[in-house]
This record gives structure tokens, C-alpha cells and sequence, in this order.
């Protein structure tokens, strides 16, 4: 299959996980992705593992972020290899990154200069808060990120301290929402020949987020999120939303109507509550009772009941549990990225499906420097 | 500015928040997108969620995520309204569905059915959990995504068992790898089917994590104490202060000991130890940092670029220079003349700010106008 991006070229000087997320995003749709790193040492990411698990002496984590791309090592601050690079920019599609606001500047590849050297390239970058105000020079940053933007006050139960997602979500997100820049910004250049300059940022796209929430906290007096006392699983949902622990296990339970809740679990003390105002108003009470209740049977025997009548309902997974179900193996997920015979990592494909076929390039993570002879003779540099 | 998509057509049967958080996406970017809705009914997040957060009529979520469409109200089990929605995919670059697994079909609206009416149309759609496999039947509800993916054991602590995430996490992704999908393809002329599902969309949320369990087999351990990151040395985490919270990223254990004048701390001068000690030296922390305020630390930790911030709540948040400078709250007016707030679209092109005025529709507002249109066309 002929992939949609097959024949564009993307320059990435981001390092750690946003910008190289939307990399490698674009690397699967069939981008030639090319890593521009400092010798020696590269995309700091190389050398930050996590379960200190390493391979050919990078970081998994560098692997599996960094799939399906080649690396090109040069010295912007050395003249010559600056010249090489701007030959290598001249010819590019796309150039990304994720350098705090000015160092573009110093290096001379910020947006003015690569223009008058690319007048058709789409430049896109990524900051932590924006290029003005008083966080500007602050660590572009997950956590941080998280902190400034409510976002820790959405997980976890109503008397506890803010909770931050466990996985990297703003970095994510903001990844996402480059390569939609990106590629919306490749549309145009399509339809009318010009190039772009795409800007995002991690804390604009954490709190993209949560637009749902903030429009109802801009428009409406004290819809602040308050999480319920137990069982929190959305601040702004009224019970029974959420997940309850079972005599063997653990059980989600989504939103519906409370009647049929209480005749499928067989607990007639919930029906009392089938207004939906109550529902919202008087939540902790309710799922306090559901907590008690639940408690008492095993997982599959209340997924049964839920099941019958379709109510929304799941029991919880660990990664062992996920990844030995069938539908897990149905989805055909994982795919082996290999470096050289040797040095290969199991990781996940691209979730996008084009054409009814899953993306499953196994190249994987470039060592430092790997490209530059082909790149070099490629591009004449 | 030139919006990127201006004159492409979107003719979106989706509902609740996966798909449209994609179409709203588009729309920013130029796309004309129109809902197709149930002629009674209308999109369900009209009315699903809690009352007490309604704008305008609708919900306020409905609002949030249907601003800049517009609505054809149609019963499309009725002949000469499917003759309607037939003759406006025949116009459309992009169709777009979010129902459970052989619904179109059923409509005879599926990817086969569209390509022969219009063989140009891209046809993108998100599903709970693929097309195929045990689950395909499984409600694709955010919430159930998230507890068969394995994502409830990344936040919270170990004892506090399986945790939510408290945002409609899987819905959003989902929706933003959909927008991706549909904009490679009208990159390319050979691409006319994009599907997501919302589980794939939360594995490769987790595809930091699961490489890991891929190549050791073992679950992640929070930890106990102030967890932020199950993978994440000490001392990444939220410390409670006399006035607040303070956030604390990655940082090393030894400096922060020298700037805090911190003996305890001093004990853990071994870097190979932050991780496996984590719970222990976060609790020193914990103990130190709960002596006095936010501002006091930040005072000591930011001049010499230790990783930290100050926590703050949405109405904190509203009213900082920080979130002011951004710009990134947007007044947009109903068709009705109603006006509400909500954010903007938070990608910047050419310099410039993506805002666009127009509100969430009505159901079937734009019923009268979209036949206007068939009939001089």
C-alpha cells in the first residue's frame, strides 16, 4: 500500500517525548523522518531509561519513541556542519522542534531564516507554555504542565490531594496536536503551494483537554470539577459512574439509567434515585451503597447481569489479563522494531488503520549518527 | 491567513465526543462540517450528561464540542430523508461515523455503500475496539476503554487499587488520532478509509509502558507515597505545602538536599537508588516540604532550575498572566444569539490564533438551508 506520506521529508531537532511523538506519527503514515542530533551525545532521550532497560546502548524508551526514523549527527554550533544542515533544510518538508523559546534564534534556524531558505517548508514547534508571559522560560515539562492546569484535580477521590495521570498525557496530546498542525499545514501547501509555520504548545493542549470542563467552569458559577468522596471516575458524572471493587476483582461502571441499574444488580435501594438530578447531586450516597453492595460477588457474576440488560459495564484489566485475551490478539497491536539483527523491540504499531490495513514498519530506532553517509550523498551535503 | 481546509466538506453522523472531538478540529482548520442527527434525539450529548451543566438549551459538553458545525436534523431509516443524506455525500470530501460495528451497514451507509455513491469521499471511523474480535460488540464507552486497556494502573497509588483517569481520556484520543488519519488522507488520493479504534488509541497512549511489559512481562508498581509516574525516579511527584501544592519533576535527589539543607536527604547521595527508594525519599520530602509555603520553596528551588511549580485549581489558573497571555478562551454567539465561552483550537498558524465565532447548532437548524442549497445545486 501506498502510504500517504511516502516521498515527504521531515527534519526533527525535538528530543524527549511531544515532538518526536508526532515524528514518529508521521514516520508511520510514511514520512522519511530524520533525527538531527548533537554528536556524542544526541536526543537527550537516548540516555533517560526507564526500568533501566537499555538496547545497543540506548534507552527502550528512545527505541520506542524514535522507531522508523534515521539520525543525522552535526554540531549547529560548528559552521560547516551548519552549512550542511541548511543544505539538508533546503530540501526538507517539514522541520520540528522542541528547543526553549530563543535558541532557534542563536543557532540561526529560526522561522525568518529557514523561510528565506525554504519558502515552502512547514516549520513547527513545540514550547511548554508559549513564547511570551511570565512561564515562558519555564521547563516545558509533563508534570508541570499537569500542575498549572487543573488537570490534577480531576483524578482520584474527593478528600484526597491533586492527582496527576500517570503517563505523560500533555506531552502527548501536544504531540497529537503537532501533527495535526503539520499535516493540516502540508493540506494547504497541496492545494496552494505555500508553507507554514505551525506553533504549539504544552499547556494550551492539556487544557484542550479539558474543554469540555472549562467551558462549563467559564460559563456557569462554581462548576469547578469536584471529584466524589469514593469511586471518582469524571468529576462532572453522577453515579454510578465509576469503579467498584468486587469479591475478586475490580468492576467499571459507566453512566445509564438507575432503575435499570437496580433491577439488574437485583438492589431495589438504588431506584429511589432514578432522577438524573439526584443522581448528580446525590452521587456519594449512591455509590456508597453500590461500593457495599458490589463488594459481596464476583466481577463475572455482576458482568453477567449488566451485560443481559446492556448496561455499560466492564471489568478492569491488568497488562498480563489484556494482552492474553483474545480480543487483545485480534487487534494484531504489537510489532517488532529492529535496529540491527540483534537489537529488535517489541512495541505498539500505529493505531490508524488506511485502507483496512494496520501501519507495521519494523525499522527500528537509528543509532546516533547512522545516517549521516546516506544522508550526505543523498542530499549532497 | 488561508485556513488549511477551506472548501473541504464534512458530513459527520457521529455522536458524544470521539469523532466530533476530530470534526471540531477540522472545523477550526476550515472544514465545513455538518452533523447529521437524529431526527428526535439528536446527538445524545445534547442531553446525556448532568443537567445542571446546561448553556443555551444543551449541555454544556454539547456546546464545547459542537461549536462551528452545523445540523440536519434526519430519520435515516425514512426513504426520502436517506435520499437527502445520499445526495449530500455525493458533495462530501470526508464522511464520518462513530456507531457501534454494522450500524451503517444496516443504514447502507458503510465504506462500500459511500464509495459507490461517491468514490472520492474519504470515509473515517472510530470504533470501541476494532471491527473484528470478541469485543466489536462491546460499547465503545470511554470509561469501560480505559479499564480493559490497563490504563487504571497507572495513576494513584498501589493501595488505592485500579484509578480513572478523570477526563474522557480514551474519547479524545481516539478523536485526535482520527484527525490525523483523515488529514494523511486528503494527502493522498489512493487513502479512503481511516478507522481508529478508542482501545488502540489508549495502547498507544501506553506505548511507553507497555514496550517495557512487552520485553519484561512484569506489571508497573506506583508506589505509595505522592505517586505521579509509575516509571519515574523520586522526586517526580505532588508535595503537599502549609498553603498549597508543589510540583516537583525530575531532579536530583543530592542537589535538592544541598538547596533544602536537608540531612535526611543527604543520606541518599546514590543516583542508582532514586528510583528503587523512591517511596522513602519522597516521604522525607513530604515531611520537609508540608513545613512551610508553595512560594517559600519556589523561591529556592527556581533560581537554581530545579523543575517545579506551583499547583493550581481553574479558577487560579484563570486568573494567572501565565494563562492570560495565551489567549485561550474564545466567545462564540448560537445561531439563536446566545453567547458562551469555551476554549479556542490550541494549534497557532503562520503566528496567528485558529478562533472561529460561531456556536454549537441547534437540532436541524440548518435543515432548511442544506435543502436550499441541494435544490440550487
Amino acid at each position: 500500500m501506498k502510504l500517504p506520506l511516502e516521498g515527504l521529508t521531515v527534519l526533527e531537532f525535538s528530543q524527549y517525548l511531544a515532538g518526536p511523538y508526532a515524528g514518529l506519527r508521521l514516520a508511520d503514515l510514511g514520512a522519511r523522518v530524520i533525527k538531527v542530533e548533537r554528536p556524542k551525545w544526541g536526543d537527550a532521550c537516548r540516555q533517560l531509561a526507564t526500568k533501566n532497560m537499555w538496547a545497543d546502548g540506548d534507552s527502550v524508551l528512545f527505541h520506542t519513541i524514535n522507531r522508523n526514523k534515521e539520525s543525522f549527527a552535526a554540531n549547529l554550533k560548528d559552521p560547516e556542519d551548519l552549512a550542511r544542515v541548511k543544505k539538508l533544510v533546503a530540501q526538507a518538508d517539514v522541520l520540528t522542534h522542541n528547543f526553549r523559546p530563543g535558541i532557534m534564534d542563536r543557532i540561526g534556524l529560526d522561522y525568518d531564516t529557514v523561510k528565506a531558505i525554504n519558502p515552502g517548508i512547514v516549520y513547527a514547534e513545540v514550547s511548554g507554555y508559549g513564547k511570551v508571559g511570565p512561564w515562558r522560560d519555564k521547563p516545558g515539562q509533563d508534570l508541570l504542565a499537569q500542575s498549572f492546569s487543573g488537570l490534577v484535580w480531576h483524578s482520584g477521590e474527593g478528600d484526597q490531594p491533586p492527582v496527576p495521570f500517570g503517563v505523560a498525557v500533555a506531552d502527548m496530546m501536544c504531540g497529537t496536536h503537532l501533527a495535526q498542525g503539520i499535516l493540516a499545514a502540508l493540506v494547504r501547501k497541496k492545494r496552494s503551494g505555500i508553507g507554514a509555520k505551525v506553533e504549539v504548545s504544552l499547556l494550551e493542549s492539556i487544557l484542550d483537554m479539558q474543554f469540555e470542563g472549562l467551558t462549563a467552569h467559564l460559563n456557569l458559577d462554581n462548576q469547578t470539577p469536584k471529584r466524589s468522596l469514593s469511586n471518582n471516575a469524571h468529576p462532572y458524572l453522577g453515579a454510578p459512574y465509576g469503579v467498584y471493587q468486587t469479591a475478586d476483582g475490580f468492576i467499571a461502571i459507566a453512566m445509564g439509567c438507575m432503575k435499570k441499574l437496580a433491577d439488574a444488580l437485583e438492589y431495589p435501594a438504588l431506584a429511589a434515585f432514578e432522577d438524573q438530578d439526584r443522581c448528580f447531586a446525590e452521587r456519594d450516597e449512591i455509590k456508597q451503597l453500590l461500593a457495599d453492595y458490589l463488594i459481596q460477588q464476583p466481577t463475572s457474576y455482576w458482568q453477567d447481569r449488566l451485560t443481559k440488560v446492556d448496561f455499560w459495564a466492564s471489568e478492569v484489566l491488568n497488562y498480563q489479563q489484556l494482552t492474553s485475551s483474545e480480543a487483545y490478539k485480534a487487534l494484531d497491536m504489537e510489532l517488532s522494531a529492529t535496529r540491527k539483527p540483534g537489537v529488535a523491540i517489541t512495541t505498539t504499531r500505529c493505531p490508524i488503520r488506511l485502507n483496512g490495513q494496520a501501519l507495521k514498519s519494523e525499522k527500528g530506532a537509528p543509532a546516533l549518527g547512522s545516517g549521516n553517509a546516506v544522508i550526505e550523498k543523498e542530499f549532497g551535503l | 491567513m488561508s485556513l488549511p481546509l477551506s472548501g473541504i466538506k464534512i458530513l459527520d453522523f457521529s455522536q458524544f465526543l470521539s469523532a466530533p472531538s476530530a470534526t471540531l478540529r477540522l472545523a477550526d482548520l476550515g472544514a465545513e462540517v455538518l452533523k447529521v442527527e437524529h431526527h428526535q434525539k439528536g446527538d445524545l450529548s445534547r442531553s446525556i450528561y448532568a443537567s445542571q451543566i446546561d448553556i443555551a438549551g444543551s449541555s454544556a459538553f454539547y456546546q464545547a464540542i459542537n461549536r462551528g458545525k452545523q445540523s440536519l436534523s434526519a430519520n435515516l431509516k425514512d426513504a426520502d430523508d436517506l435520499a437527502l443524506v445520499k445526495q449530500l455525500i455525493r458533495q462530501a470530501d470526508v464522511v464520518v461515523s462513530n456507531f457501534r460495528p454494522g450500524v451503517m451497514q444496516r443504514l447502507g451507509l458503510d465504506f462500500e455503500s459511500i464509495q459507490a455513491i461517491n468514490p472520492n469521499a474519504i470515509y473515517a471511523e472510530i470504533s470501541g475496539y476494532g471491527a473484528t474480535g470478541p469485543w466489536a460488540d462491546k460499547p465503545g464507552q470511554d470509561l469501560l476503554v480505559q479499564a480493559l486497556s490497563g490504563a487504571l494502573w497507572m495513576t494513584g497509588a498501589d493501595s488505592e487499587g485500579p484509578v480513572p483517569m478523570g477526563v474522557a481520556v480514551a474519547d479524545i484520543l481516539a478523536g485526535a488520532q482520527l484527525a490525523q488519519g483523515i488529514l494523511a488522507a486528503l494527502l493522498c488520493d489512493e487513502t479512503k478509509l481511516v478507522q481508529v479504534s478508542m482501545l488502540e488509541s489508549m495502547l498507544d497512549f501506553q506505548f511507553e509502558p507497555l514496550t517495557l511489559f512487552y520485553q519484561d512481562g512484569e506489571e508497573l508498581s506506583r508506589g505509595e507515597v505522592n505517586p505521579a509516574h509509575p516509571l519515574v525516579a523520586a522526586p517526580y511527584g505532588l508535595y503537599r505545602t502549609t498553603n498549597g501544592y508543589l510540583a516537583l519533576a525530575m531532579g536530583a535527589i543530592s542537589t535538592l538536599a544541598e538547596l533544602l539543607d536537608s540531612d535526611p536527604l543527604r543520606v541518599y547521595q546514590d543516583r542508582g537508588e532514586w528510583f528503587a527508594k523512591r517511596d522513602e525519599i519522597k516521604q522525607v520530602l513530604a515531611d520537609l516540604l508540608a513545613t512551610n509555603t508553595t512560594e517559600h520553596w519556589l523561591a529556592i528551588l527556581e533560581p537554581a532550575d530545579i523543575w517545579c511549580a506551583n499547583v493550581l485549581d481553574w479558577q487560579q489558573l484563570l486568573e494567572h498572566d501565565g494563562f492570560k497571555v495565551l489567549d485561550m478562551v474564545q466567545t462564540v454567539v448560537t445561531g439563536q444569539g446566545e453567547r458562551y465561552q469555551t476554549t479556542r483550537c490550541p494549534i497557532r498558524l503562520d503566528g496567528q490564533l485558529i478562533t472561529s465565532a460561531q456556536g454549537a447548532p441547534t437540532l436541524g437548524e440548518h435543515n432548511e438551508l442544506i435543502k436550499a442549497k441541494l435544490q440550487e445545486a
